[in-house]
């Protein structure tokens, strides 16, 4: 390689890096700032004072915190797990299509494309109590109508199911890409042995599929976890604490309650917790890869 | 031959019946944007349609819908433009100009944790940062946010199309005595056109459909469509109506998406996770 395109490589990255820096490390050099001071607006100019770390204890003691920790883990798990099978069980019946494979992908792939407060839009007032279509569904049956968004009990479970809806097309997009590249000589050679469907499932497809199944499911837990849009326009945290997660808590504290010094310190905290988790599952998956 | 006929309908039924529930909540709701209130409250099936909501969110004097769309036309199509120079420029670096390995990996690993993080996180830092240098509620702030937002996604898709390009194709061009600028002008831009297509598309969507870092950075002058709708949906909780027209509209941009860039969505959305 000649000396002169070595030397590009500076100019070439230095546009990412700069953005990097300072729309986003700056950014969050000053979240930490913002934690640990206590910033007073002296005439108009901000004057900052190092009070320690008492946001920090303060939000590891947080009652809503923790419950949005817990909500949010729940929501990113379970709408996952239920989004993975769904959306492998579609991809699996796709592929056994010979026509109009195109046609079901076009459809399926609808609802990734609109803006999640416009999901949440539409299912709020299809949860409507009223009016809603579930219960116009469930009164057909005799049913009596549920408040779907404004009881606890089924509030987390509508929330998940919207999220199922919103992404499932996702993951089936992503099994179906994955299951079309799969080498087709070895089902020949699992047909040859009379393989039932599901062995060939057990023993050939899903072993096959596994790193791209693995490989879906981080992205989309890693997705999960920072949902938002669909809480705000839903239920907005409510009942109660039924709904609310982690992302909507640090909007609450930082933007809503006006409390900049303890969303910083809430933001940090996500942040690196995040990050930590998502590196040590990098490496774990690294790992794994290299000794197979 | 039986079992094949049964496989065969068993196959489709399935399939129709996930896509009936996939597309039925769009048809419901554009359903209720041509009913009246009334009409909706009391569940009509037969219903005579009006144009009274769409003519109520586009044009009545409190709303500024026509406005919002071109705010997110602006941001998207501004961010977009720059994800794909910055990503393209440093896909390019990494990929292709001699970085040591654990160079490339650790920036690509930071790129992917970066993307990671929740962007609340991070729109808290912003609003207080923006609003400083007198940015709050300026087409700039936010096509920056997103910009770096969407970098991730950008150079972790462009990386992958960079990579697909024939190293002969740049060994004989640097022969002719190619410079880098030429080389990714003349060379690898034609060569991985629609990986750059399919890039734009996806960072377009993810701009236009963000929200988060919108609702916090922009004001009503800059408000984009996402914005517009939740806080339609907040200020008139009970105007059921106007909003499903509401979200019909918002719906419009992605259905015309759908309908021409099918394919390079999918190239998008499936690149890098099929290895």
């Amino acid at each position: 390689m000649s000396v002169r395109s070595r030397a590009d490589r500076w100019w070439t990255i230095a546009p990412a890096v700069i953005l990097f820096v300072a729309v986003a490390l700056v950014p969050i050099g000053e979240l930490i700032a913002i934690s640990v001071s206590q910033i007073d607006w002296v005439q108009g100019k901000a004057q900052w004072r190092f009070v320690g770390f008492d946001q920090y204890a303060r939000v590891l003691g947080d009652a809503l915190f923790r419950t949005g920790v817990t909500n949010t883990l729940v929501f990113a798990v379970a709408g996952v797990a239920v989004q993975m099978v769904l959306g492998f069980a579609l991809a699996l019946l796709t592929t056994k299509v010979a026509r109009g494979r195109l046609v079901y992908r076009t459809v399926f792939i609808l609802p990734i494309l609109v803006p999640g407060i416009v999901i949440g839009a539409i299912w709020k007032l299809m949860y409507n109590f009223d009016f809603g279509v579930l219960n116009q569904i469930l009164g057909l049956f005799g049913v009596r109508p549920i408040d779907w968004l404004g009881s606890t009990a089924t509030a987390l479970a509508a929330v998940i199911a919207v999220d199922v809806w919103h992404w499932t097309p996702f993951v089936f997009l992503l099994m179906l890409a994955g299951l079309e590249s799969l080498p087709q000589d070895v089902y020949e050679a699992a047909r040859v042995d009379g393989a039932t469907f599901l062995q060939e499932l057990r023993y050939v497809t899903l072993p096959l599929m596994l790193p791209t199944i693995v490989v879906t499911m981080l992205f989309r837990i890693l997705v999960g976890v920072k949902v938002f849009d669909e809480i705000y326009l839903l239920t907005g945290g409510g009942p109660g604490t039924a709904t609310e997660v982690v992302s909507y808590t640090i909007f609450r504290r930082f933007f809503t309650e006006g409390q900049t010094g303890y969303g910083s310190a809430m933001s940090v905290v996500v942040l690196f917790a995040i990050a930590f988790v998502f590196i040590a599952a990098r490496g774990l998956t690294e790992r794994r890869r290299a000794s197979a | 031959m039986k079992r094949a006929r049964l496989r065969f309908v068993a196959v489709h039924a399935g399939l129709a019946a996930a896509a009936i529930i996939v597309v039925f909540p769009f048809v419901w709701i554009a359903l209720a944007a041509f009913k009246t209130q009334i009409s909706l409250m009391i569940g009509e099936v037969a219903f005579t349609p009006t144009l009274a909501n769409f003519r109520e969110v586009l044009f009545s004097g409190t709303s500024d819908y026509l406005a919002n769309y071109g705010n997110s036309l602006v941001v998207a199509s501004a961010s977009t433009l720059i994800v794909l120079v910055v990503a393209t420029l440093g896909a390019y670096s990494i990929e292709r100009l001699g970085w040591p390995r654990l160079a490339v990996h650790s920036f690509l690993l930071a790129a992917a944790v970066f993307n990671a993080i929740p962007a609340i996180t991070l729109v808290g830092a912003w609003y207080v940062g923006f609003r400083a240098l007198g940015l709050y509620n300026t087409y700039a702030a936010v096509i920056l946010a997103h910009a770096t937002l969407n970098l991730p996604i950008g150079l972790w898709l462009m990386a992958t199309f960079i990579r697909e390009v024939p190293r002969e194709l740049e060994e004989a061009a640097r022969i002719d005595g190619c410079g880098t600028l030429q080389m990714l002008w003349r060379v690898v831009v034609p060569v991985v056109m629609p990986g750059i297509a399919a890039t734009a598309i996806l960072v377009f969507i993810h701009s236009w459909n963000e929200f988060v870092v919108a609702l916090n950075l922009t004001a009503r002058q800059t408000a984009t469509v996402p914005v517009a709708i939740a806080k339609y949906a907040q200020e008139n909780e009970t105007k059921y109506t106007a909003m499903a027209a509401g979200a019909v509209l918002s719906v419009l941009p992605s259905l015309v998406l759908l309908f021409f860039a099918q394919r390079a969505i999918v190239r998008g959305l499936t690149a890098g996770a099929v290895k």
